[in-house]
């Protein structure tokens, strides 16, 4: 079972789910502290979800903002920089540019690829960490060997 | 509270160390991301330190006692050896800070790391020129943080050599002296 958990999260990062920063993260955790990057997984999709909100009412209203929309987004970017969202990260990028070239169209279109792939990852990681939980602490809580 | 952090070994005269306590730094954290304060109270707690971390400027202002108010804490119990903060935070930058905390006669001498997603050159001068310790690109890593802690700590060493040298050569001159009167 511990083997699986290596797989899912080895295939996570051939898909450019997740890059290096989550194996960082995972070098973080120990005994005392096994669930580390659950848990931070958890504040980011809690965080994100806020901004998600946030930016798609600013869409909504259509008066588009583009400063602060790129505010949202600078955040957005940070934290799914922290926890190693690579996908994400490279949405939020491209919309960024989208809103310092002041395209409304683009950033609707990237927007709409951003949510379904923070759902998407949102979707593997619950499973990781569910398999990974069941698997047992000690395993997955350090870098295989 | 300064009492029980401070070891007796190095209580020595007005010029102690500032260590929280023996071989314990305690940094002051500032970040408006909650994700990324997690992290780096993480990558601190692992490299040892002594963790506070604070989601504004603001709060790291009045964490300091420097926003006006009257102190809740004395400084001697505060004892803040670093100060870690994000440079894009809404309200107030960690530029400014920095800024505020290199005018605070009480905390100037407080090392100040700026962390940043971007790595813009001129942001980056600008804060060295204020006075920032080192600039730190987002993500930090590990790595830096054990940098930031061991040179820290080498620098708290050297200022308690000097201090013992100092007290060697006081209690030399003090000998002589009395070398001389006994003459």
């Amino acid at each position: 079972m511990q083997r699986q958990v290596a797989l899912i999260k080895q295939s996570l990062l051939d898909q450019g789910y997740l890059d290096e920063q989550f194996m960082e993260l995972e070098e973080l955790q120990d005994d005392a502290n096994p669930n580390f990057v659950e848990e931070v997984a958890t504040l980011y999709f809690k965080d994100s979800a806020r901004l998600i909100n946030n930016i798609d009412q600013a869409l909504e209203r259509g008066s588009f903002d583009f400063n602060r929309l790129d505010n949202y987004m600078h955040q957005f970017k940070g934290s799914s920089t922290s926890i190693g969202a690579s996908k994400v990260k490279t949405e939020c990028t491209m919309f960024r540019e989208y809103c310092r070239a002041g395209n409304a169209e683009g950033c609707l279109r990237t927007f709409k690829q951003l949510k379904k792939e923070h759902a998407t990852l949102r979707k593997k990681l619950e499973q990781y960490f569910q398999l990974a939980r069941q698997a047992g602490p000690k395993e997955t809580a350090r870098r295989p060997k | 509270m300064a009492e029980v952090m401070r070891s007796e070994t190095l209580n020595i005269s007005n010029n102690t160390s500032s260590l929280a306590s023996p071989e314990l730094l305690h940094v002051l954290a500032v970040d408006d991301s909650i994700v990324d304060r997690k992290f780096i109270e993480r990558l601190l707690r692992v490299s040892s330190c002594k963790v506070t971390v604070v989601d504004s400027a603001t709060r790291a202002l009045q964490y300091l006692g420097l926003d006006g108010d009257n102190n809740s804490v004395g400084f001697d119990d505060l004892k803040i050896n670093l100060i870690m903060t994000d440079y894009s935070m809404p309200g107030m930058t960690g530029y400014e800070l920095l800024k505020k905390i290199k005018e605070s006669s009480a905390f100037r001498e407080i090392p100040v790391v700026i962390m940043s997603s971007e790595n813009i050159l001129p942001r980056i001068d600008r804060c060295l020129e204020e006075g920032a310790e080192d600039f730190l690109l987002k993500p930090v890593k590990l790595a830096d943080v054990k940098r930031l802690r061991d040179s820290l700590l080498k620098a708290e060493e050297g200022v308690f050599k000097n201090i013992m040298h100092k007290r060697e050569l006081e209690a030399n001159d003090i000998y002589s002296q009395l070398k001389r009167a006994k003459i």
